[in-house]
């Protein structure tokens, strides 16, 4: 294993320092491999998001395709194994199609957190002085927003509307990455190597992604993985208040909300979609536990 | 103490600055005049009267209410106009009701209050209980099934567990003459609080379960631990002596910011059950675009957040007396 990793090794400069970070991979591969609660996270992510991509081939009826006369079919009838809506439409389809909606919100928001956060926090642990002043009051006054309300307050700026919920929690992310990789980035500049790198007269740019990126990717994947299922929630939660998805799209929270007066008569429509939030985030969640165990086994909540 | 104390306080000023700016330029941002938008959108909730009484609210009319809210004047004076408001107490009129914001939130508070009071309890005694006893019992399927617990708990949308819980509760579990058990609507004080405070209190008791027990096992792998087994003292005495007191000064943390999010987390809650309290007007005021109740809440329960923050930190210096020390030497 060592022998491999070793020959991979580029320049003499990196090839010193790469078997450790692969091989950190490889057995943070084995250790994941071993839990069996994250592998089942996993399969069933992976299943969800076959689902999404292969939504149209897999829904069994056309989208917005509604039929008064077999409206509000329980689950299991015939060609309708999760039952109909209140206007007849089939709950399996819309919920298969409602996968690519949170699935897509909740990667977005993610991405857009990771990415602006990692920016930041590299500029202001690595420049230091008042690039830091500044970024770090930003970020205070960006986490004195409890929960969910710079994202409603965003979206009150920009107007409801899935694409607007989508950017409004991709910036509330953002501070929670700056900060992580703020204080690694400060810790990781006075390695050996950096110092080496800047006193050859590397660029800036270089050091930064280079030498100090790859010293903090294991806590932005682990919070990455960790947001996504958050995110989800609270896209859900959002289109839920009225505040995203608009009607008739098949988004979960949307259809949560939009049949809880149906509880009454048909509960399956709510219960179902409901299901498919909850089912999504846990495995989400598991995964993201296991990553956490494996990529830095001391901090690991649930270990031993 | 008191110094850092106030170094704190004095460090809070300008952070709460800082929202007051970021919600005022936020709200700025919606294109177009407020008083219009609000006007196209139909009609006035709360007096119940419609402006659309054929497009024939006066132009002048309009230019008053405009007035009325600093609106003729420019960005930069309308905010020192609303700071020097806010430090006198005024965050100012809403828009749809046509009332003070500081009486909205005067008359709406108790709902929201009482719920997060309520959760808070379900929230300790389900999460720290739940915590603590998977620690004990680490590797049973006691624990298994706290962890278990946990996980679903962070993962199961709020809104969903309570749709759930009406659902069992309000609708399939009835009394003799038909009534459901629990009502689904909710703006009492007795058992109308129970479902959702059962509901915003699971949530976050799953928080608490997971880092309770995290808390624990490392409390209890500590020499002090071992110490006082090795003199013999029975184990509820180590649990709950020499554990628990040192293995809740983190979960302590969590408990104040959970509490000082509180207004953030009743959002959902209130939506679900219909409880008139502070949420359910923010999410109003966010779909009518009703910018001074956004403005107000927000502002509202960042200052919330910021002194709970506060408190959090300074009951940590009595529970755990080596804070102090590091406090009073740097």
């Amino acid at each position: 294993m060592a022998t491999d990793t070793l020959a991979e090794g580029d320049s003499g400069l990196e090839a010193a320092a790469a078997p450790k970070p692969r091989s950190e991979w490889t057995m943070a591969w084995r250790r994941l491999r071993r839990n069996k609660a994250a592998l089942a996270g996993l399969g069933v992510l992976i299943v969800i998001s076959l689902a999404a991509i292969f939504a149209d081939f897999i829904a069994t009826e056309p989208e917005n395709h509604f039929d008064i006369m077999a409206a509000e079919l329980p689950p299991g009838s015939e060609g309708h194994p999760l039952g109909t809506d209140d206007i007849g439409r089939d709950v399996f389809s819309r919920i298969v199609r409602g996968s690519r909606i949170s699935l897509r919100v909740g990667f977005s928001a993610v991405t857009i957190s990771a990415i602006v956060g990692t920016f930041i926090g590299l500029s202001a642990g690595y420049f230091g002085r008042w690039v830091d002043m500044v970024i770090s009051r930003i970020i205070d006054v960006m986490l004195a927003f409890p929960g969910l309300l710079l994202a409603m307050t965003v979206v009150a700026a920009l107007g409801s509307g899935l694409n607007n919920a989508m950017i409004a929690l991709g910036v509330a992310g953002i501070p929670f990455y700056a900060r992580v990789v703020r204080s690694t980035t400060l810790a990781a500049r006075e390695l050996v190597y950096v110092r080496a790198a800047r006193a050859v007269g590397m660029s800036d740019a270089r050091i930064m992604l280079r030498h100090i990126l790859p010293n903090i990717v294991s806590p932005i994947l682990i919070m990455a993985t960790l947001g996504l299922g958050g995110a989800i929630l609270a896209a859900a939660g959002l289109s839920f208040l009225g505040l995203g998805a608009e009607r008739p799209s098949p988004e979960w929270g949307l259809e949560l909300s939009s049949s809880r007066h149906l509880l009454r008569s048909s509960w399956w429509i709510s219960t179902f979609n409901g299901l498919a939030i909850a089912i999504t985030v846990l495995s989400i969640n598991l995964l993201g536990d296991g990553l956490r165990e494996a990529l830095d086994p001391q901090a690991g909540a649930w270990s031993h | 103490m008191a110094g850092y104390i106030i170094r704190r306080i004095l460090y809070m000023i300008p952070v709460l600055f800082g929202v007051l700016i970021v919600v005022f330029v936020l709200m700025r941002l919606i294109p177009g005049d407020p008083i219009e938008i609000f006007f196209q959108s139909g009609e006035i909730g709360g007096s119940g009267a419609t402006s659309r009484e054929g497009g024939e609210v006066s132009r002048k009319a309009l230019e008053k209410l405009r007035e009325s809210y600093n609106l003729d004047k420019s960005p930069p004076h309308q905010f020192v106009l609303y700071v020097w408001d806010v430090l006198r107490g005024d965050l100012g009129t809403s828009i749809a009701y046509r009332r003070p914001v500081v009486d909205m939130i005067a008359s709406h508070w108790p709902a929201t209050f009482a719920l997060t009071m309520a959760s808070m309890a379900v929230a300790i005694t389900i999460g720290v209980g739940a915590g603590v006893i998977s620690a004990i019992k680490r590797h049973t399927f006691v624990d298994y099934g706290a962890q278990m617990f946990a996980i679903l708990g962070i993962s199961f949308p709020p809104f969903f567990v309570g749709l759930l819980l009406i659902l069992v509760f309000a609708i399939k579990w009835q009394t003799d003459d038909g009534v459901g058990m629990l009502p689904a609507v909710s703006n009492g004080y007795g058992k109308e609080l129970i479902l959702p405070a059962l509901t915003l209190g699971t949530a976050a008791s799953a928080i608490l379960a997971r880092l309770t027990r995290s808390s624990m096992l490392d409390v209890l792998s500590r020499d002090y631990v071992r110490t006082a087994r090795s003199k013999g003292l029975r184990e509820r005495v180590v649990v709950t002596g020499h554990a628990l007191r040192n293995a809740l000064i983190p979960v302590v943390t969590v408990i104040g910011l959970e509490f000082g999010g509180l207004l953030a987390g009743a959002v959902i809650i209130e939506a679900v059950f219909h409880r008139q309290g502070l949420g359910l007007r923010l999410i109003d005021a966010i779909i009518d675009r009703d910018y001074p109740v956004v403005q107000g809440l927000v502002l509202l329960s960042a200052v919330i957040y910021a002194v709970a923050n506060l408190l959090v930190d300074v009951l940590y210096t009595y529970i755990d007396p080596r804070v102090r020390l590091e406090t009073t030497g740097s």
